[in-house]
């Protein structure tokens, strides 16, 4: 079988502001239907990716094919093709909710007619329909972000690209949101998401790149990356701050490795509870201990020697 | 297929794909939809204003000048200028926060530019939007000054486009502007009070920029709304002035406009697109 033409390939991708690099040899592909995450800390270069993808911000170097087109030469006929959800709210609140949709698929170009169908459709899968005669300043933060995940499907689009799609929002307005997201994907679009949250980025995301410092650490499933960099446990122990760093060297021994963070210690092994009997063997008597699955928080910190949110 | 030949082909795709001319008229269309918000209250202020003005000015102080001013009456004289005032300042209620907060507080040029529109698009979108605007409340301001006798000939009805043209130059020059401030310090009001309240007391507005000393009079003469006024007087009740000049306030409203504009649409582009 052949491999279907990918929708986005980056090569060597780099963007330079003034005097920083805020995205820095990058390359990477998306498949149609896939969900491609970038995941990262603040300030990793996510947004700035994002921005060239979305055909918005133009490129300092490198090559970037969007559907066939070139973002520099074709921006907007590039953008008629993508759904974009930004890290900042960009609801027009001048306007009331249905309105919102329909006057930005205006921005497309749209019939009027056809989009005051299409709005109703979109308003019934974001949940607002008895929302939809409002002001959008009524509207909770996770509304809000139905409501721009409900625009930015208005023009039908073969890319959607979100930036932090769940960020600042409660546990449960997130899992509405997964929820709408996991079904886009079911029905094929192409998702491609940047996100500093763990759980997000293994939920959404078949495929994903790990990015620190404008540059690409590791590029994976999310399982994958999990067997690659960490081990299949994770036991955190803690032995109160002043302790923790002197604790160290006789668990060092025993797992398969160690990170230090000033308040907890991470021992990777295949085996937590193995591991925790054998340390109690031992006389060390841990204040608490944990033991969990490895996440993507522990390929980050892993890859990068740091966590995922300072 | 020879190099040529795809490299023609390219461009023939690449032409089908072209953003459309026309598509500014969304981002008009945008702020028509706004504008039911406050319609009723623009609709009043836009009856209420000249009213007033032409009461306060052109009957009570007008009544202090019982000779009238350059053989016409205080009132005649006076209201060519205040409804190029009243175009002057719908495009400045336009064109200054409204930009700062499109870009900052409430980003929606952020949220167009994620669509196919353009710089270019959003600026002659509102432009054109302002313009609208302007023709709507010069219309209504020309029936009051019609209802308080204010004009002598029909070619008066040429006031209400040159009343547009003002707003749009000193318009498009405010919103280059106000579209690149990054950071609120203040500077809108500064501009309101350092040039705006001075060219709109020394543009000939009251009274005939001659009756100023000759080293403040130049300020009449950069200013656009004298030009516009000048211009209007001329129009309403055929002010006497030689014909360059006449040719001068259109060909400098002109210029202004094609200069903000151009700034306007430069400014939009660069800051979208960093």
């Amino acid at each position: 079988m052949t491999k279907p033409h990918p929708v986005i390939t980056a090569r060597e991708l780099t963007k330079v502001y003034d005097e920083t690099t805020a995205v820095d040899h990058i390359s990477f592909e998306v498949a149609p239907g896939e969900s491609f995450g970038l995941l990262g800390p603040n300030g990793a270069g996510k947004s700035t990716t994002m921005r060239m993808v979305g055909a918005v911000s133009g490129r300092t170097s490198g090559e970037l094919d969007i559907l066939g087109m070139d973002p520099n030469l074709e921006g907007p006929a590039i953008r008629a093709q993508l759904g974009v959800v930004p890290q900042q709210d960009n609801l027009d609140h001048e306007l009331l909710v249905r309105d919102n949709l329909i006057v930005y698929g205006r921005y497309f170009g749209l019939p009027t007619a056809w989009l005051t169908e299409r709005a109703e459709a979109l308003l019934d899968f974001a949940e607002l329909q008895d929302k939809a005669d409002q002001k959008v300043d009524s509207l909770s933060g996770g509304m809000k972000r139905r409501l721009t995940i409900a625009r930015s499907l208005i023009n039908d689009p073969k890319i959607l690209l979100l930036d932090e799609p769940t960020t600042g929002l409660d546990p449960q307005a997130r899992h509405v949101l997964w929820d709408r997201l996991f079904r886009l994907k079911e029905q094929g679009t192409t998702l491609v998401l940047t996100t500093h949250y763990m759980d997000e980025a293994e939920q959404l995301c078949d495929r994903l790149v790990v990015i620190d410092e404008g540059r690409i650490m590791a590029e994976d499933s999310p399982s994958a990356l999990i067997r690659q960099y960490s081990s299949k446990e994770v036991v955190e122990l803690r032995f109160g701050s002043d302790r923790n760093e002197q604790m160290a060297d006789s668990i060092r021994e025993a797992a398969q490795s160690l990170e230090v963070l000033p308040d907890r210690l991470l021992a990777y092994t295949d085996d937590g509870e193995g591991l925790l009997h054998h340390l109690k063997g031992q006389g060390v008597e841990p204040v608490t201990s944990l033991v969990r699955r490895s996440s993507l928080e522990d390929v980050f910190l892993t890859l990068t020697g740091r966590s995922l949110i300072e | 297929m020879s190099r040529a030949d795809t490299s023609k082909a390219v461009k023939a795709d690449r032409a089908d794909r072209a953003p459309s001319p026309w598509q500014f008229w969304f981002v008009t269309e945008r702020k028509i939809r706004a504008l039911r918000g406050y319609a009723s209250s623009a609709f009043i202020t836009s009856i209420a204003n000249p009213v007033v003005y032409l009461l306060a000015l052109g009957v009570g102080l007008g009544s202090l000048v019982p000779e009238g001013v350059q053989g016409v009456d205080y009132l005649m004289f006076v209201a060519p200028a205040l409804l190029a005032m009243s175009a002057v300042f719908v495009a400045n209620e336009e064109s200054t926060y409204q930009i700062l907060v499109g870009f900052r507080y409430r980003p929606i040029y952020i949220a167009m530019h994620q669509t196919p529109l353009r710089g270019v698009d959003i600026v002659v979108g509102h432009v054109t939007f302002v313009l609208l605007r302007m023709l709507a409340t010069a219309t209504i301001y020309f029936l009051v000054i019609i209802a308080f006798g204010g004009i002598s000939q029909g070619s008066a009805l040429w006031m209400v486009p040159i009343a547009a043209m003002t707003g749009m130059a000193i318009g498009s020059l405010i919103m280059a502007y106000a579209a690149t401030i990054t950071t609120d310090r203040g500077q809108l009001p500064m501009l309101y009070r350092l040039i705006f309240v001075p060219l709109f007391l020394f543009s000939g507005t009251f009274f005939p920029l001659e009756q100023l000393p000759i080293f403040l009079q130049p300020i009449g003469w950069i200013s656009p709304l004298w030009h516009g006024a000048q211009w209007g007087r001329v129009v309403s009740y055929g002010h006497v002035e030689p014909g360059w000049l006449t040719a001068v306030h259109g060909v400098y409203l002109a210029l202004l406009i094609v200069l903000g504009v151009t700034l306007a649409i430069r400014t939009f582009t660069k800051r979208l697109g960093r």
